[in-house]
């Protein structure tokens, strides 16, 4: 029904358009007199005021018709004999006056819940009708005023400006809300487990084991309950395990990457260009499970084999399996991105450079890097961020067991496997070991944020000296 | 003119960019320390011929060049030459001002550090400041030496990489309209410099300039659709040229 009625609105503002369009051509030419802007303009002008609106109150309605038409049938149900229910026993007999409507209802039916369904059923139908009535005079409305503006040749190259902007602001909007709302339920998720767990104890405790969190009700701990408890939740080897492996990726992936970017900018002939980029960047679109399997598959065992035959005992899920694989996965962002800002240098920097009888390597490394610095240290930091919210390859490759170590050749876990670990299954939601997974959510955004701002200070304060 | 000694000389000088040719059997002799200045309309070869002197064609991949170029008598258009070494004895000062995004010191460092000129800190030091005074910017920088060079205006960038290229001490310098970015003080400053700078340099301009030709050089020569169709003293090139088409394009009648 709603796709009909959209259907309708774009079909209608399309011929609008037209309208519109046709409309301003034939009153200018009538009057002698020149339209304000280009006849498209209006056109769009008239076709946009009858679309946005329309569709907006169409996402309303969709939106808050189930809940209005649910808080009237339960207020019926209260009012009429059911008054002596509290709203949990009510919200029961909603759903099952919505699986009566359907269609799925199994077990006895009694009056209140056949009344209810066929109340459902007509406050459906006149749902629906009354929407297509306001939707319809609100779109006529809307399209009459915008005529009106139309006809007495206005400005509509601004206004359409005006309209573009409003909806992108409107769009980055929608953007900036969901973060937020993201964050502020981690945020209380989280708020909710540092009432059971204090936050030090999570922040600086180095041993992790939700598995022992038994508890159910976080109000009856006893001090030695919650001793034992704080021993589950402390987040050192987390931490350390995601920093360790990251590093590990990144030693990989700097250099091999950055040297191919060098590569591809300043050395590769056009053809080799042409071929390898693209190739390279396949690499980028590999599917993060496929790594994993690799990791865990092949290059786990090879390393556990090759350390065998010199008496080392390697665990064939080790960080450093994890972190050579990640590393490979990250290298065509560093790469491309390295490669497009060196690209970016202007020639007459370089021209400056082998002037002065400067070798080519001389040149890229005294003139073309530093001045793509910023650029490269950016790429750098999204693969940094890439590296650390990875999850697939570490469940696959690195193991579950949450270990302080700098050993690479044992098995570690980082922040992400473990909110996996944690959330998989079916899980109490309240429990401190559910919530502990927001917990670590929230940190690790934290991690994050800190990380990307001090970039972005490091690239600010490179640029306004040399710019 | 005062001496007559040859600096740079080419014969039967081609070249190519893939098919098409942009410089046709140039030959020229270009005198040691004179101020030299190369004329024409836009797009008749000056830039290709200066940057052949350097061997800086070399970085773009379909430049084709045939023929002979001898600086002192030693030919430079062969594959055994050393280009970095002949590029640090032939410096270039470009149409747009290019300092690195380095300080104003690192700037001029550049070329005496990567050529081992400087043993020393003191030492690089005082080519740094020989090299910024010769180029007549050492009173206007000599207090902000660690700023970026990119902070300079127009002008001082200009002098800015004229001091670059003096740094590696060159026998000549290269200048591609290097004042066409320029208000009238700073292009004056620049020529000023330049009749110093002749002194000990040998130099090449390219100019659109008729007015800066007769100023700063003491030959000019003309070139016009990749032929060099006339060179000679500055004072017969502007006063009485032999060929129609060199008198009338310094008299603006096309070009
Ligand atoms: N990199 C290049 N690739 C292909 N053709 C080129 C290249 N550089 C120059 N040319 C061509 O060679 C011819 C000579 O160019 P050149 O830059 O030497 O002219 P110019 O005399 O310096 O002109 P202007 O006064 O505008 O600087 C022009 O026709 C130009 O199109
Ligand atoms: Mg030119």
């Amino acid at each position: 029904m709603n796709l009909a009625i959209l259907l309708l609105v774009v079909l209608f503002s399309t011929s609008c358009f037209f309208f519109g369009r046709k409309k301003i051509i034939k009153i200018t030419s009538e009057n002698k007199i020149r339209p304000n802007a280009l006849p498209d303009y209006y056109g769009y002008y008239l076709a946009l005021w009858c679309a946005i609106p329309a569709v907006l109150i169409l996402a309303l309605w969709t939106v808050f018709e189930p809940t209005i038409i649910k808080a009237i049938i339960i207020n019926n149900l209260s009012s009429n004999n059911l008054s002596e229910l509290n709203p949990d026993e009510l919200n029961l007999v909603y759903q099952q006056i919505i699986a009566l409507y359907a269609g799925n209802f199994t077990g006895t039916i009694t009056e209140e819940i056949r009344l209810g369904a066929e109340n459902y059923k007509s406050f459906l139908s006149i749902a629906e009708g009354s929407k297509i009535v306001i939707l319809i005079s609100f779109l006529m409305f809307t399209t009459l005023y915008a005529y009106k503006k139309l006809i007495s040749n206005n400005k509509a190259r601004e206004e359409v400006e005006k309209i573009v902007k409003a909806v992108l602001f409107t769009c980055s909007l929608v953007a900036i809300l969901t973060t937020i709302g993201i964050i502020f339920s981690l945020l209380f998720e989280s708020i909710k487990f540092f009432t059971t767990i204090n936050i030090f104890d999570f922040l600086f405790g180095t041993s992790w084991s939700p598995q022992r969190a038994f508890v159910r009700d976080a109000s009856t701990i006893t001090p030695e309950e919650y001793n034992e408890l704080k021993d589950a939740f402390g987040s050192v080897p987390l931490f350390a395990g995601t920093a360790f492996i990251a590093f590990i990726a990144m030693i990989v992936a700097v250099p091999i990457g950055l040297f191919s970017g060098i590569y591809l900018a300043e050395y590769a002939s056009k053809k080799v260009r042409k071929y390898s980029k693209p190739i390279i960047e396949i690499l980028a679109g590999i599917p993060t499970v496929v790594y994993g399997f690799f990791a865990a598959l092949t290059v786990g065992p090879f390393f556990r084999e090759f350390g065998e035959r010199f008496g080392l005992e390697v665990s064939s899920e080790s960080a450093l399996a994890a972190g050579l694989v990640m590393g490979v996965m990250i290298i065509p962002y560093i790469s491309s991105l390295s490669d497009d800002v060196i690209n970016a240098v202007p020639q007459s920097l370089r021209d400056g450079s082998y002037a002065v009888g400067a070798t080519k390597s001389e040149t890229i490394k005294k003139v073309v890097i530093p001045a793509a610095l910023p650029g490269i240290v950016g790429s750098v930091l999204l693969a940094v961020s890439r590296a650390i919210g990875e999850t697939m390859i570490v469940v696959m490759a690195a193991g579950l067991a949450a270990r302080l170590t700098i050993n690479p050749l044992e098995s570690t876990t980082t922040i992400t496997t473990q909110i996996v670990m944690i959330l998989i299954g079916d899980q109490e939601f309240d429990s401190p070991k559910t919530q502990s997974a927001f917990a670590l959510g929230l940190t690790l955004f934290f991690a994050t944020l800190i990380l990307n701002y001090i970039a972005l200070r490091f690239v600010k304060k490179y640029r306004e000296k040399y710019e | 003119m005062t001496n007559n000694k040859v600096k740079i000389k080419t014969e039967k000088l081609d070249v190519f960019y893939g098919q098409k040719q942009a410089l046709k059997n140039v030959n020229l002799e270009i005198f040691n320390r004179e101020v030299t200045a190369l004329i024409g309309p836009s797009g008749c070869g000056k830039s290709t011929y200066i940057r052949c002197i350097n061997r800086m064609n070399d970085v773009i991949e379909t430049c084709k060049i045939s023929g002979s170029i001898k600086i002192d008598g030693q030919e430079i258009n062969n594959k055994q030459i050393d280009v970095v070494r002949l590029r640090e004895r032939i410096g270039m000062v470009f149409q747009k001002p290019n300092p690195f995004p380095k300080s104003i010191y690192d700037n001029v460092a550049y070329g005496p550090q990567i050529h081992g000129l400087a043993d020393h800190k003191d030492k690089l030091d005082q080519i740094v400041q020989t090299s910024l005074k010769k180029s007549a910017l050492w009173e206007e920088v000599k207090d902000r030496l660690d700023e970026p060079g990119t902070s300079l205006s127009g002008g001082q960038q200009q002098r800015l990489c004229i001091a670059r290229a003096i740094s590696v001490n060159p026998e000549v310098i290269l200048m591609d309209e290097p004042c066409s970015a320029l208000d009238p003080i700073a292009t004056a400053k620049i020529e000023e410099l330049m009749e110093e700078l002749k002194k000990t340099f040998t130099i090449v301009i390219v100019t659109h300039s008729m007015a800066q030709a007769v100023r700063v050089s003491q030959r000019t020569g003309f070139f016009h659709l990749g032929n060099l169709i006339e060179v000679d003293t500055t004072d017969k090139m502007f006063k009485n040229p032999n060929n129609k088409m060199t008198q009338d394009y310094i008299t603006g009648r096309f070009g």
